[in-house]
């Protein structure tokens, strides 16, 4: 049936232009849009300043600046090849360690454990993800770095010693150390999000693999898992993203050395860490410029990690079940 | 009847943060002097509770900076500062104001072996990464007879811009030519090798946690922190220990000649007993001060810094500054606008 | 040995490894709490939460101008990261169009990846340097910058997961749409929404980084937000690299409060959004 609607009412003039306003849907539109495009703009502003402020560097290093290798505010020399190395080293570390680790424990999550017990101890490895970065630091200080250094370290050095990896003193401190707090800090990411993706993974997919005689293990790694490969990667460059911005943990057990060192026992920096140390005093206007472009490539690293993580979820997601 | 009781709630809030409110002077630097100038913003404050004088330790270079930024009233800083760096503060002219003098000791983490005696040879080679274990030949032939470990030496130094590192540097250059072309001295220097530790407790963190490490450190540092520490060979040939005689002896020349804007280097001082590593600190004044509040307080204190101030210094294993220096500083407090 | 055999004890080991896995992951965290409260349970005492911090070398101080220090700079931050994560969010969930919002996601995740030393060296260059001092103000504005991506991520979210039949059942009624969105929508998704703010606040609250140049630290009670402030978190690091014992002894202590009002933030968090969850099914 054909509903009727009223004739509305003839409008004068200025009722007309103010109908809008009144009803306070465009101001609304207005207010969220201005509150909204804040965000975009404070953005942008953080981006601009980032290039300002990194001007004078920029100018005199140039491209340079990303293949220095020295450091030296004597000479006003500053390079960030040190920095960016023990930014991916020990970030790369983390996730050689995290990643097996993390991985298994989902895929016991996901596969194995029984719903209530999968549910706790995803919780609990969640909890962990809120802890702050300076308490992860100040239990590194006083737990960690003493066992590697009386334990961890002579014991690499007498069994792997030959490699260059694990030569030098063993102080503790260094990449080693920080490679492994940052492994911590990056189990929640792979756990959680790769047992979303696991689980995400149809029955079918595992019931017919079992169905054609494989074992739980086999239907798991050679049929669950590869259908979960772009969530379980999304989890892995989210991580990854987060260990290249990690500042405070790292910046307390790794040694701070602006040199560029192959032994996993060396001291080292990262660009974050450096920063945090530097930045309230660095004098000059080139040697400040120098930091500041540092956050600039730190920026860049973690913007593109970002995009490629976002990429990768969003696909798994958005795929579903067709596989390949 | 709730709604009033809300108000007097406000109310006396209101009040007694403005009672609360003292005049608060922030400023920041030199971690070499801060647990005296702590001891003294915490005394002056209980002489007078209206001013709140709010010191962060973040290194000398960092004093430097925040100054030239205008983020704090005032620094401190165990280096003078440059004529290149007090060019880029334009709003007003730096004076320097020494404080107390103190020694940089070399501090170590070797159980067993007493007191150890270092040349300034041996520990420009130390830093240089040159001397890598205890037991080297240089470090025996400065201790004869001792029983140095056959470990690798760990050293540490600072990872930010320190006056300490400054002083520890200079003295290295001036009796290390290598140090001299290869390093130099700053606040802030690419160092051969080494652990960064951030601040003197960084540093003294560091070593007091790594066997068989070295670093420098203030001398109360060690002290505080029952580290042991070594003496050091001056320009006379003696190796002297660090304390209030010997820093004391090292400033005498400094004393007697001091220059008018009282920017003096004392490291590897000549005299019998001086103690090579020593130093002045100075807190880095502007000369004319915008808020009269402030430059009263300001003035208040270094006044009494220069007095009772001084008695402190002793006890926390400084050194008083001499008298004639004392004298010129005075005169120097009505420059202060 | 055949074939089926092995298969079957490598399925056993693996699946016993991946049980490993979880078991060395998960008592991680326990390892960390069970740590913190040993070391930290001892060092609390009421000076510590009443008395200003002292000189290194005398006991007895505690870190009481830390922990109002750190409340005011995440109220600050709170004043002006949940009006903008909210009412930005009701504009990417309601309001928005295509292209516009997509940009403004885009940057707000941008924003989210910023490592928390770059943000303090914005905060640093847009505050403290022009206000030529370091302040309270400064410290909350950067820790502000962190909390806004979470909680407009989560205020969109949950909007955009209140079914449409309310929506449409409120216009038809006649209501605008801002009374449709402010009256009916907002109160529906209201715990998710909490859930965001509440997981936002927990992030800003362990963060130094961002603190670290612009709101410094203080030895006194700061009077007013345009002065240094001491926070939880700075004190925690500078405590714990110094050489002092009793410094050391603070850290833990600070540590385990702050970590267990995380901790608490978190799981209240999450106990909102279920009962939101529940009501809604309900």
């Amino acid at each position: 049936m054909a509903t009727v609607v009223a004739p509305a009412p003839p409008q004068s003039p200025a009722r007309k232009l103010t109908k809008p306003w009144r009803d306070g849907d465009q101001i609304t539109h207005l207010v969220t849009l201005i509150f909204a495009g804040s965000v975009f703009l404070v953005t942008v502003f953080l981006v601009y300043e980032l290039w300002i402020h990194s001007g004078p560097s920029r100018a005199k290093f140039g491209f340079g600046f990303i293949t220095g290798r020295v450091w030296d505010p004597v000479s006003q020399q500053f390079g960030a090849l040190p920095f960016i190395y023990g930014t991916v080293l020990t970030s790369i570390l983390a996730l050689v360690i995290s990643v097996p680790l993390g991985v298994g424990a989902a895929i016991f999550l996901s596969e194995l454990a029984p719903p209530r017990l999968s549910n706790a101890c995803t919780f609990l490895v969640e909890l962990l993800a809120a802890v702050p970065s300076v308490i992860f630091g100040l239990l590194a200080i006083f737990t960690l770095v003493p066992l590697l250094r009386s334990y961890v370290e002579p014991f690499l050095k007498d069994t792997l010693g030959y490699l260059p990896l694990f030569q030098g003193p063993a102080y503790g401190v260094g990449y080693l150390a920080a490679g492994l707090i940052l492994a911590v800090m990056t189990f929640p990411f792979i756990i959680s999000i790769s047992r979303e993706a696991l689980m995400a993974v149809p029955r079918e997919q595992r019931e017919a693999a079992l169905a054609l005689g494989a074992t739980k293990w086999e239907s798991t790694w050679q049929v669950v898992v590869p259908f979960a490969r772009l969530g379980i990667l999304g989890s892995i460059f989210l991580a990854l993203a987060r260990a290249l911005g990690e500042t405070m943990a790292v910046t307390m057990v790794i040694g701070n050395d602006t040199g560029i060192h192959t032994s996993l026992l060396s001291p080292g920096y990262t660009i974050a860490a450096i920063i945090a140390n530097e930045f309230t005093e660095a004098t000059g206007d080139v040697y400040l410029s120098s930091l500041v472009e540092l956050g600039l490539v730190l920026f860049a690293l973690t913007m593109v990690l970002n995009a490629a993580a976002q990429l990768l979820i969003i696909v798994t997601t958005g795929k579903g079940s067709k596989q390949n | 009847m709730k709604k009033q009781t809300l108000w007097i709630v406000l109310l006396t809030a209101v009040a007694a943060c403005s009672a609360m409110a003292a005049e608060t002077i922030n400023a920041a630097g030199a971690t070499f002097p801060a647990p005296i100038y702590q001891k003294w913003f915490e005394e002056f404050h209980k002489l007078h509770s209206d001013i709140q004088i709010n010191y962060q330790a973040i290194g000398s270079g960092g004093g430097i900076r925040q100054l030239t930024e205008g983020t704090v009233d005032f620094g401190a800083s165990d280096m003078p500062m440059t004529n290149e760096q007090m060019s880029k503060i334009t709003k007003f002219k730096v004076l320097h104001f020494p404080t107390v003098l103190g020694g940089v000791v070399p501090t170590y983490n070797v159980s067993g072996v007493g007191s150890l005696k270092f040349s300034g040879a041996t520990l420009a080679g130390i830093y240089l990464g040159e001397i890598k274990k205890w037991n080297d030949g240089a470090l025996k032939k400065d201790n004869p007879g001792v029983n140095l470990p056959n470990q690798d030496i760990t050293v540490v130094h600072r990872s930010d811009g320190s006056g300490t590192s400054f002083v520890w540097t200079d003295y290295l250059s001036k009796v290390s030519p290598q140090w001299k072309s290869k390093v130099g001295s700053n606040t802030s220097v690419n160092w051969p090798v080494g652990l960064g530790g951030k601040g003197n407790e960084g540093v003294a963190g560091l070593v007091k946690q790594t066997p068989y490490s070295i670093g420098y450190v203030e001398l109360i540092y060690a002290v505080q922190n029952k580290m042991e520490y070594g003496s050091v060979k001056n320009m006379a040939g003696d190796f002297v220990k660090a304390d209030f005689t010997s820093v004391t002896d090292a400033a005498a020349g400094a004393a007697k000649n001091m220059p008018a804007d009282f920017r003096v280097s004392i490291t590897d001082a000549p005299g019998k007993n001086a103690y090579p590593i020593s130093t002045f600190t100075w807190l880095l004044i502007p000369e004319k001060i915008d808020n009269a509040a402030k430059e009263k307080a300001i003035t208040e204190f270094l006044k009494w810094m220069m007095t009772a101030g001084q008695g402190y210094a002793q006890g926390m294993s400084y050194a008083p500054l001499p008298k004639p220096v004392v004298a010129k500083e005075m005169k120097q407090i009505s420059l202060i606008k | 040995m055949d074939l089926t055999a092995r298969r079957n004890i490598v399925n056993n080991i693996m699946l016993t490894v991946t049980g490993i896995c979880t078991v060395v992951t998960v008592s991680i965290l326990f390892l960390i709490l069970g740590y913190l409260v040993v070391n930290g349970w001892r060092s609390i005492d009421l000076n510590f939460f009443t008395k200003l911090p002292l000189s290194p070398g005398e006991t007895g101080g505690g870190v009481a101008n830390a922990i109002v220090g750190s409340g005011i700079v995440i109220l600050i931050a709170s004043l002006i990261g949940i009006p903008v994560g909210f009412l930005g969010g009701v504009y990417l969930a309601e309001f928005g169009g295509k292209t516009v919002p997509m940009l403004i996601r885009y940057t707000a995740d941008l924003l989210n990846g910023v490592p928390s030393i770059v943000i303090g060296i914005f905060a640093w260059t847009i505050i403290v340097v022009p206000m030529h001092r370091f302040s309270a103000w400064a410290g909350g504005f950067a820790l502000s910058l962190m909390m806004i991506p979470i909680g407009l991520r989560a205020t969109e979210q949950f909007l955009r997961g209140v079914p449409n039949a309310l929506r449409e059942g409120a216009l038809a009624l006649g209501a605008s749409k801002t009374r449709t969105v402010m009256t009916v929508i907002v109160p529906a998704a209201k715990q998710g929404i909490l859930t965001g703010m509440i997981l936002g606040v927990a992030r800003i609250a362990g963060e130094t980084a961002p603190l670290l140049f612009t709101s410094l630290n203080n030895q006194f009670w700061s009077t007013k937000l345009d002065e240094p402030t001491a926070s939880l978190p700075v004190i925690i690091y500078t405590h714990a690299i110094s050489p002092y014992d009793d410094w050391h002894r603070q850290a833990w202590a600070a540590g385990l409060v702050l970590l267990v009002l995380v901790l608490i933030a978190n799981i209240a968090s999450r106990w909102v959004l279920s009962r939101g969850v529940s009501a809604q099914r309900g």
